[in-house]
């Protein structure tokens, strides 16, 4: 557009009229068309932003609507008569729980009659009703509790996934048309027996302390076990990843003189910062377990892969807390004969602290939610069943992490393990939540302006 | 010594070293410490570093050659008939395991140490006698196993006491030392501050380790994988479907595809949006106003991809369904599940917003003032500076952040898991369903293949392609940004 | 250089271009500007000078009203241009700029050619209705910024790769490509050598010819040098106004002798 042979104009006053604006009062046509622009210009960038918060709300709305469920569980309140001799002979036969089972069914027909429910429904159909992990319920209580054996105890055994679904919504009587696990007369049941107080909602402390369950009993899967393994991995990235990256900062912020290696290292920070994560998985897939041996599915493995993750993050935000700390802090150090070490040590790091400390906790909180390198260092498809008994269990028995225990959910083909899932979303962002507002208070308490 | 109890040890070393030195310096120096060269605490510390820093380089060492070293031995045991019927991992694990089995039976008394090491399969039970101490195993314990076991138990019982003697001996070493080169002309900061520094300069080569190891990791077994399977197939094959029982088409085309069409449905909504709301924020709006739709909006980047996973699966996905699929508002049948090209897409979009938003507005801050104020002081409205004067100026460093969210879409692994579907297709219809390198070399490593097998190792194929299209992304991209920023410091 | 309005030209007040009347200025809760009177005359450089804080920039930035882009900024009183109040809420500051033009402190060409720096003001504003009228703007604007000769052959380089001196006239330049009435210019030689100081000051009194000209300088000589009118600021008053000889040589206020002898500055 520009045109290097422009010619100059043989005299000036052979130039164009010089524009007259008559009055600033009155805006002229093309002002007006201007400023509908400005306008027009401005309205895309509010819908912008609305849009952006309109994915924000709906995506917090699909969270707390789908998971909130996961938080109350129904119960069915049955008064069980624990009898020695029924107890031992479960106890020798090969099902145990099936004998077990038995003793509901019974307490449980005589709560219907008490209630004065009647129903032509099998004991087998009734039992439908029950989480199948009911008779375990009882038979860990009677083996825990021997004293209580003979008395009449009143358990609150957890109702299977459907009648959960079904007082909370989630089931309609028109999805049972193809369930074979229940049928329409179980929801009338379940209608009588919410209103004789057998069957209630209430909170459910099993799905945040409780572990996670087969593929059958979604009414039982908690995210208790899950959280410990991600404590634990937490623990190793905190404890890796804050001492390495401080040390790292200082070293490239205050001692690497300007040359190759510096420049490399640098360059391979900021590279690291936005490989993919799932590249990270395939690195402690190879090093850690196929190379170095280390358990698969521990929390070690995951910890040092999240480490080596979240590591330049926590760089990145440490080298610039402490590049923030004036020059002149330095020199007043080196002033009076402390040794480079010394003012590093006895000054620089202690004012660039809560700087490091609110970049470590953001560091932890990506690490928290990271899910893929998890799944190739085998933390997916393990059942966390079990808490780990012990510290060093901890990290090196296997376990799942919050992340990937959701991941696990979603893949089920249950829709009542979705319910879970989002709930251990909400677990999720909860944690998540607090480690960012512990570091935005941190900042706000401590930030300086030099 | 188990490893807690070493690591005690040294600990307990150290901390003598601590207070050895330092009262070995401040007798030297008849209890003067002005005599020292430095304060008596860094004759402490030196003790200290040297005691701990030489042995722990030797530990580490070992902890990771040994495990190694004594694989190759007892793996040299298995005959091949045996490693050729199952695979060499799966003989080495059950290895492990019998050879834990027994150490836990000795532990709890069940065997005692010397029929640990003489039971022979021909003899004794060894899976019903491990069973009774708790230790389950798939199938029966052959005698070669078994003795692949004892001699593991072996080394491993060697090798524990060698490094036992080998740490600790350096660690007394490193003390004896210190202590001896402790007097008061001895330069004990400067010494201490050296191994700082060396201990800095480590911490700082940890980031070119990793890209080392993240190098070496997928090329060894890239490598081995085209040996296994014609490299020119796996670049140019149009069709990918693994058999595990061998037989598998792997051509990365089709994931290639499916990528890069996911990744432009996330840029096509995440640069718009992100690219307007970060100008409204930077350019129009008030304090008040961006003070609180800034953090808003960059909560959606602090969210787990895990969730907009979920978000994708069982929320959009139904949505779109509900619009597109059959029997759906439009009744136009378009869609056959809810996982496609699209869910992801526009998931994925949401995702990137504030990361675009975020990095554009950091660069349309940094044009400097002047600009803005030489171009209104001629009269132009707000929306002309920035359309003509700002974003031209910033257009090197959007382009910058535009490559890191293009190479964030590449590598995004839940969401096209979760969101984009399972089968791999070459189809423009961004309503089917289709797969990602990422959410493939999660499938590939994930399933029961066996290590060694084209179609596992084919995840590595897939890893290094990505990583080297991410790497070239994100290198160029980063050159932009730099270069941007050194033009207005 | 300096010559001397005439009894007669200072006598016609109602001619004058720019009348401010009891202005205040706030920034927040700081009172920036105190009650300032003043009527600048057409086709006169008018300079302000005064120690640095003491408010002549911020009032400079009043009349063509760039202290609109600080959001705490606020202004009281009146300042009516060719008898209209720029105040007015039915202005269009956009309009306004484009007969009050501006030349800052530091050089700040846009990154982009030389051409389109001078073409940018005309193009927004709609002033040349095809190619070879924006052609002759930007020639024409160019000869009279005094930098025809040296760039004439490079146009199409970047504004940014011209020296100090070059690229403040080219800010000029752009400036006058508007066809401005007044041209407002904030410490324009603060960040130019001695050779290119003189070259801008020699532009400013060619262009007093056909613009209204307000100056803020640091360096007293150049106001000496430059401006027929002088007005002196201190701590956000107007403390004295009238032709720049009389103020250097007979200064009324005593604050204003202070300065000028270089008590304090």
């Amino acid at each position: 557009m520009t045109d290097t042979t422009l010619t100059p104009p043989s005299d000036t006053s052979n130039a164009p009229t010089p524009h007259k604006i008559k009055s600033i009062l009155e805006p002229d046509a093309l002002t007006r068309k201007r400023n509908a622009a400005e306008a027009r210009f401005k309205i895309y960038g509010i819908v912008a932003i609305a849009i952006g918060l309109f994915f924000l709300v709906a995506l917090l709305w699909a969270i707390l609507a789908n998971g909130l469920g996961a938080f109350q569980q129904t119960f069915l309140k049955v008064d069980i008569p624990l009898n020695q001799e029924q107890i031992e002979a479960a106890e020798k036969s090969v099902v145990k729980t099936s004998k077990y089972r038995a003793i509901i069914d019974g307490a449980f027909a005589k709560e219907l009659t008490d209630a004065n429910i009647t129903t032509d429904m099998s004991a087998r159909d009734l039992q439908k009703l029950f989480s199948s992990g009911a008779a375990a319920t009882v038979r860990e209580y009677a083996l825990a509790n021997p004293d209580r054996i003979g008395s009449t105890v009143t358990f609150e055994l957890v109702a299977s996934s459907r009648v959960d679904g079904y007082l909370k919504g989630r089931v309609k009587r028109e999805d049972l048309v193809e369930d074979k696990n229940l049928d329409a007369a179980h929801l009338d049941l379940s209608d009588q027996l919410e209103d004789a107080g057998i069957l209630e909602k209430r909170f459910n402390w099993a799905f945040i302390t409780g572990t996670d369950a087969s593929d059958s009993r979604p009414e039982q899967a908690g995210i208790g076990a899950s959280m410990i393994g991600s404590f634990f991995m937490m623990l190793v990235v905190l404890f890796l990843s804050l001492p390495i990256g401080v040390a790292a900062s200082i070293y490239l912020e205050e001692f690497a003189p300007q040359n190759r290696v510096t420049d490399l290292i640098e360059v391979n920070i900021s590279n690291l910062a936005a490989v993919p994560s799932i590249v990270f998985g395939i690195l402690g897939l190879a090093v850690f377990i196929q190379f170095m041996h280390l358990p698969q599915s521990a929390p070690l493995v995951g910890g040092l892969v999240l480490t080596l993750m979240t590591l330049p993050t926590i760089i990145i935000s440490t080298r610039a807390s402490l590049k923030a700390v004036p020059p002149s802090i330095r020199d007043a150090a080196l002033g009076i004969g402390a040794s480079k070490m010394q003012s590093i040590f006895h000054h620089v790091l202690p004012l660039a602290m809560p700087g490091i400390l609110t970049g470590t906790i953001i560091g932890l909180a990506q690490a928290l939610g990271e899910t893929a390198p998890l799944l190739l260092i085998g933390m997916v498809g393990f059942i966390a069943s079990n808490y780990p008994d012990g510290v060093a269990a901890g990290f090196f028995s296997p376990n799942s992490a919050m992340p990937a225990q959701i991941y696990e959910w979603a893949k089920r083909a249950d829709p009542a393990f979705y319910e879970r899932a989002w709930g251990g979303i909400i677990v999720l962002l909860i944690f998540l939540m607090t480690m960012n507002i512990i570091a935005i208070i941190l900042r706000r308490r401590f930030e300086r302006r030099w | 010594m188990s490893l807690p109890y070493i690591l005690l040890a040294l600990l307990i070393l150290a901390v003598a070293g601590f207070f050895v030195g330092r009262g070995k310096a401040l007798s030297s120096a008849n209890g003067d410490p002005r005599i020292l060269h430095s304060l008596p605490g860094y004759y402490g510390w030196n003790v200290v570093v040297l005691t701990l820093v030489p042995s722990l380089l030797v530990l580490i060492v070992w902890l990771i050659v040994q495990p190694a070293v004594i694989n190759n031995h007892v793996s040299s045991m298995i005959s091949e008939e045996t490693a050729a019927a199952s695979s060499l991992d799966l003989v080495m694990s059950d290895v492990a395991r019998v050879a834990d089995g027994l150490d836990l039976a000795v532990s709890q008394g069940a065997m005692d140490a010397e029929m640990a090491n003489s039971i022979r399969t021909e003899l004794t039970d060894v899976r019903g006698r491990l069973g009774q101490v708790g230790v389950a195993l798939g199938s029966n314990v052959t005698a070669e196993t078994l003795r692949a076991a004892q001699s593991y138990r072996g080394w491993n019982a060697t090798g524990l006491l060698f490094r036992t003697i080998g740490v600790l001996a350096v660690a007394v070493l490193g003390f004896v030392l210190g202590v001896i080169r402790t007097n008061p002309d001895f330069r004990a900061r400067n010494s201490v501050e050296t191994v700082v520094r060396y201990i800095l300069i480590a911490a700082a080569s940890i980031a070119i380790l990793t890209t080392v190891g993240i190098v070496l990791s997928l090329i060894f077994n890239t490598v081995e994988f085209f040996r296994l399977y014609p490299a020119t197939d796996f670049f140019f094959g149009l069709t990918w479907s693994p058999s595990f029982g061998g037989g598998s088409e792997l051509g990365i085309v089709p994931l290639i595809w499916a990528t890069m069409y996911i990744s432009l449905i996330a840029l096509a909504v995440a640069v718009p949006i992100g690219l307007f709301a970060a100008v409204y924020l930077s350019e129009y709006a008030t304090p008040h106003v961006r003070a609180i739709a800034k953090p808003l909006l960059e909560i959606l980047a602090g969210i787990p991809t895990i969730v907009y996973g979920l978000f994708a699966l069982l929320t959009v996905g139904p949505l779109l369904m509900n619009v597109f699929g059959g029997g759906g508002v439009l009744g136009v049948g378009w869609m056959q599940g809810a996982s496609s090209v699209f869910t992801a897409g526009v998931v994925m979009g949401i995702m990137l917003i504030p990361f675009v938003s975020s990095l554009s507005d950091d660069i349309i801050n940094a044009v400097p003032q002047a600009m803005r104020d030489g171009s209104l002081g001629l009269g132009a409205t707000h929306s002309e500076t920035v359309k003509q004067v700002i974003l031209p100026a910033a257009l090197p460093g959007i382009v910058g952040a535009i490559l890191l969210a293009a190479s964030r879409a590449i590598g995004e692994t839940m969401i096209v898991v979760l969101g984009a579907g399972a089968a791999a297709r070459l189809s423009v219809n961004p309503l089917e369903a289709m797969t990602t390198v990422t959410a493939k070399i999660v499938s590939q490593l994930t399933g029961d293949a066996d290590f060694a097998s084209p179609e596992a190792l084919v995840a590595f194929a897939l890893g290094m392609t990505l990583f080297v299209v991410t790497l070239m992304l994100n290198i160029v991209a980063l050159y932009i940004v730099r270069k941007y920023r050194e033009q207005y410091d | 250089m300096n010559e001397m309005p005439n009894i007669e030209q200072a006598n016609e007040m109602t001619a004058s271009k720019i009348s401010a009347d009891k202005v205040q200025v706030y920034y927040g809760d700081t009172h920036a500007i105190k009650d300032v009177d003043i009527e600048i005359e057409p086709r006169t450089v008018t300079a302000f000078i005064g120690p640095s804080g003491c408010g002549k920039s911020t009032f400079l930035r009043t009349l063509n009203r760039m202290n609109d882009t600080i959001d705490i900024c606020r202004v009281e009183g009146s300042i009516k241009i060719d008898g209209e109040d720029i105040y007015d809420p039915k202005v269009d500051p956009v309009q306004l700029r484009a007969k009050v033009g501006m030349v800052f402190q530091k050089p700040n060409p846009f990154p982009k050619s030389i051409y389109d720096n001078i073409a940018y003001g005309p193009r927004i504003h709609g002033l040349a209705r095809n190619k070879s009228e924006l052609d002759d703007i930007v020639s024409s604007s160019l000869q009279k910024a005094g930098l025809w000769e040296e760039v004439k052959n490079r146009l199409d380089e970047p504004g940014t790769g011209m020296s100090g001196g070059q690229q403040q006239r080219l800010c000029i330049a752009r400036a006058i490509a508007v066809s401005p009435e007044v041209i407002l210019m904030d410490e324009p030689c603060s960040a130019l050598d001695p050779i290119a100081t003189a070259k801008v000051e020699e532009l400013i009194d060619e262009l007093r010819e056909n613009f209204t000209i307000v100056i803020v300088t640091h360096s007293m000589q150049q106001a000496a040098r430059v401006s027929q009118r002088t007005a002196f600021f201190h701590l956000g008053v107007l403390v004295e106004e009238g032709p720049t000889q009389e103020i250097f040589t007979n200064p009324k206020d005593k604050r204003t002798q202070d300065y000028i002898t270089g008590r304090f500055g």
